[in-house]
């Protein structure tokens, strides 16, 4: 078990290292396909031959593409992601101050979103079929047809500009008692939970009917136990493998994708300096943020195939 | 309510301050103001605002104290302190918080003194600047010529990227002439220096700084919270040098991207202030009972260029056929919603003192249009035209063109480009295509940059000796009639030769909660022209 277990985790290491690399080489390559360099960026319209000239000096842009990759990944693997090119700060400070805010939404987000989605999906599961059933799947497929930035929208409308209860801004600085949290989150929260509630929920209902329809639930039933033992000790612990991969899928969204609701909210998130990396042609910052987004994803799938193996027997004994 | 108050002389010509004022106190209508103004020569624009300024300033004393909770428009990495380096609203306006330039501009963009004291010239050619004096830098230090030197110096250099490098390339030499006193030797006679050292980039910085990250100047607000891309914090500079300014405690301000998130921030309570709101936004603010939208008529401007050397523009009859398409009516109603003033076809806008207002109006004319594309005999192929977000309005622009080039037969073809990349790969490039000009302190700086032969960016290509001529003598021309009329000669010669069409001339709009006070509009666009925070007060 322990041996299953570290080889997985010592595969999944390697593998996740090699596609880190393939990772950094493309978006390496997309953004010097992209028009323009950082320098042309900055100056914008106003740029004139000598002052570019200056600018690319300043920020190494005279070397060659595969020269800048390459001194970037020497950098990469003495543990220093470099500087920005258009601030001059360190990469890892400007990513330091934005990532305790994207890992503190995500957080907030996931502990109310999984909870909710893995109840609704179990008892949707048990009661399949029933208007309780119905009512959620319509609810749950409405919310996540609907695109993110409406929802938004809409609910910085109703709460924020008509009612007036809570901020249309989640700004992080002025934070100092719950209460003031709570306002500042609940929007942002509020339109992320739409989005991957409904996700988790389908993936979790299917995986318990799946397991529900399997003849050992029959052998439990005819055994006498009681309908909640039933799902909760017999289907569920079977049902997890799948459910932990959606929550894993969901959950990485939650770091990199959530540009929108960072946009619509103004909150300070390490998917906006992404964003504004690739607009200003920081390559190093790009590079840095790409990185973190697929190192976080990598582990969180990792993590969610770990949780499977050791929540079910069966696949503890290949 | 009574109590008279100071003139702010450096919004207003001072003579033109004091003159309303004066009348006021002594019982002045509304009408009789504008009367005075309009009788001065003053666009009727720009009286009726400037009237709407000095009724409001007499009915009411700024209040002093508050926090100001602003929203400018653009947000990123590349925010900065530097002076030098400002390039986005966001910056101009922190820039504008925590220093000062030698001068500043009024409404009409005249050049008043702020850390020069005043100023005197030889042939417009050697400049004298008298500092002002117990001036002191946020850090407790004291103004000196020396700071200046190094300030004006700097932007030559090439390594510190300048964005004004053109403009300071002018400076032969600045050098300490007197105790309290700096000398300007400039390369050729420019009667407006003072003014462009009035504009952004020329803000005065303590000698030899070379970490702008703290914002140490000698501006209204001291920084003390600067971070870029995130917010900044700016507070009362206890021992600034004007007497009663600013009004306002603190300024917070914040850089949102998104137009919708910032409008509703504001109709929340959570703003007090954003900048550059659309007219269709504008028009929901106007609705909501507590907020207001401050119109600044301005000098911006989105042209269609017709590059001479490459492409249809190289006829001029196709140029004169383009130039007649434009339903500059149209568009101003259905894309700008009324917040525009008629383009015609040259850069100079009906608020600048300069403005030819004898040249006629160039008049939407399918006939002419007509006429002259058949004369340019080009063939009935589809001929691009490129616009783009980048380029305000433009998008718009070359639909509704494209839907009155159908009438007469021409095809154009619209190509809409992204705005990210847009100045570096389309902007000059594209044969015809939508640039976009914002306002300039100077009408030299303006023509300068983008319509003297030899400008890298002239738009069109269009070059004509003449006009080369006519700027350079404009440059070195001290006395203001014979400037006005040189600038109204350029003015047609750019109308009926240029390579560009200009339709429209475009409002800034900033939203605002009405217990902002303190707004004049200034020429230089939205937010007062990014100085607001030394102006704006807060009503209880």
């Amino acid at each position: 078990m322990n041996l299953l277990l570290a080889r997985l985790i010592a595969q999944r290491v390697g593998t996740a290292l090699l596609s880190l690399l393939a990772v950094s080489v493309i978006v390496f390559a997309i953004t010097v396909l992209l028009p323009g360099d950082a320098a042309q960026q900055q100056l914008g319209q106003e740029a004139t031959p000598e002052t570019l000239a200056a600018l690319r000096l300043e920020m190494g842009l005279t070397q060659s593409g595969p020269e800048r990759y390459g001194h970037w990944l020497l950098g990469m693997l003495k543990g220093a992601p470099g500087q920005s090119l258009v601030s001059g700060q360190g990469v890892a400070e400007m990513i330091g101050e934005r990532l305790p805010n994207s890992l503190l939404l995500a957080l907030i987000t996931a502990a109310i979103s999984v909870p909710l989605a893995l109840g609704l999906g179990i008892a949707s599961a048990v009661w399949r079929g029933s208007w309780f059933d119905r009512g959620v799947t319509v609810g749950a497929v409405a919310v996540v047809s609907v695109p993110e930035f409406l929802v938004a929208t809409l609910a910085v409308l109703i709460f924020a500009v008509k009612l007036k209860w809570l901020p249309a801004l989640s700004y992080v600085n002025d934070i100092e008692s719950v209460a003031q949290l709570l306002k500042a989150y609940a929007l942002p929260v509020l339109c992320l939970c739409c989005v991957i509630v409904a996700q988790m929920m389908r993936m979790t209902r299917a995986a318990v009917i799946d397991q529900l329809r399997a003849p050992y639930i029959e052998m439990v039933l005819l055994k006498g136990a009681k309908r909640s033992r039933m799902v909760l000790a017999h289907a569920l612990p079977n049902a997890v493998g799948p459910i932990a991969n959606a929550v894993a899928l969901s959950l990485s969204y939650l770091l990199g994708g959530v540009i929108i609701v960072e946009t619509i909210f103004n909150y300070p998130g390490v998917a906006k300096l992404m964003i504004e990396g690739v607009t200003q042609r920081d390559m190093p910052l790009v590079q840095a943020c790409a990185m973190l987004f697929c190192a976080a994803y990598l582990m969180l799938v990792t993590a969610a195939d770990i949780f499977g193996i050791l929540s079910n027997p069966r696949l503890r004994h290949p | 309510m009574n109590k008279p108050i100071a003139p702010p002389q450096d919004l207003i010509g001072s003579e033109d301050s004091s003159r309303l004022l004066d009348a006021l106190r002594r019982g002045a209508t509304r009408r009789d103001l504008l009367a005075m103004l309009m009788g001065g020569g003053m666009q009727v624009v720009l009286a009726t605002t400037v009237v709407g300024w000095a009724t409001t300033a007499h009915a009411e004393a700024p209040r002093r104290g508050g926090r100001l909770r602003v929203a400018g428009a653009s947000s990123s990495i590349n925010d900065t302190l530097d002076p030098a380096r400002q390039a986005s609203q966001s910056d101009y306006i922190r820039c504008n918080m925590f220093y000062n330039g030698l001068t500043v501009l009024d409404n009409a963009l005249v050049a008043q003194p702020a850390l020069a004291e005043s100023f005197s010239h030889q042939k417009a050619t050697l400049w004298t600047f008298k500092l002002r004096k117990g001036v002191q830098f946020h850090d407790g230090r004291a103004l000196t010529p020396a700071d200046v030197v190094f300030s004006l110096n700097r932007h030559k250099d090439p390594a510190v990227a300048s964005r004004a490098k053109t403009l300071a390339d002018e400076i032969e030499e600045v050098r300490q002439s007197g105790p309290n006193e700096v000398q300007v030797r400039l390369k050729t006679a420019n009667a407006d220096f003072p003014a462009i050292l009035g504009t952004y980039h020329f803000k005065v910085v303590p000698d030899g700084t070379t970490d702008f990250s703290k914002g140490i100047g000698t501006g209204p607000f001291k920084c003390k919270e600067f971070k870029p891309g995130g917010r900044s914090l700016a507070v009362r500079n206890e021992s600034y040098w004007r007497p009663d300014r600013p009004y306002l405690d603190e300024i917070e301000y914040v850089g949102i991207g998104d137009e919708s998130a910032r409008v509703n921030a504001l109709l929340s309570g959570g703003l007090d202030l954003v900048a550059a709101v659309d007219p269709r936004s504008s028009q929901r603010i106007g609705q909501t009972p507590g907020y207001g939208v401050f119109v600044t008529p301005s000098g911006q401007y989105s042209d269609l260029v017709m590059r001479r050397d490459n492409g249809p523009g190289s006829n001029p009859d196709f140029v004169l056929a383009m130039k007649h398409l434009f339903n500059r009516e149209q568009m101003r109603k259905s894309i700008a919603l009324g917040n525009a003033a008629i383009g015609n076809d040259q850069p100079i806008d009906p608020t600048n003192r300069y403005f030819n207002a004898a040249l006629p109006q160039r008049a939407f004319d399918l006939d002419k249009a007509k006429f002259h594309l058949r004369k340019s005999g080009l063939g009935s192929g589809a001929i691009p035209i490129v616009a783009s977000p980048a380029a305000t309005y433009s998008v718009e622009m070359a639909l509704v063109l494209q839907q009155t080039a159908r009438q007469i037969g021409l095809n154009l073809e619209v190509k809409r480009m992204p705005a990210d990349g847009y100045w570096s790969n389309h902007w000059m490039k594209s044969p015809i295509g939508f640039g976009n000009t914002n306002p300039r302190a100077t009408a030299d700086i303006l023509f300068t940059q983008f319509f003297k032969s030899d400008a890298t960016w002239n738009e069109s290509g269009w070059k004509s000796e003449q006009f080369d001529q006519l700027l350079l003598a404009a440059r070195g021309e001290a006395d203001e009639a014979r400037r006005k009329s040189l600038y109204g000669d350029m003015q047609v010669l750019v109308h009926e030769q240029g390579g560009v069409g200009i339709p429209l001339f475009i409002s800034s709009l900033d939203a605002h909660s009405s217990k902002v006070r303190g707004f004049v509009p200034m020429p230089l666009g939205g937010m007062m022209g990014t100085a607001f925070a030394e102006h704006l007060w807060l009503e209880a």
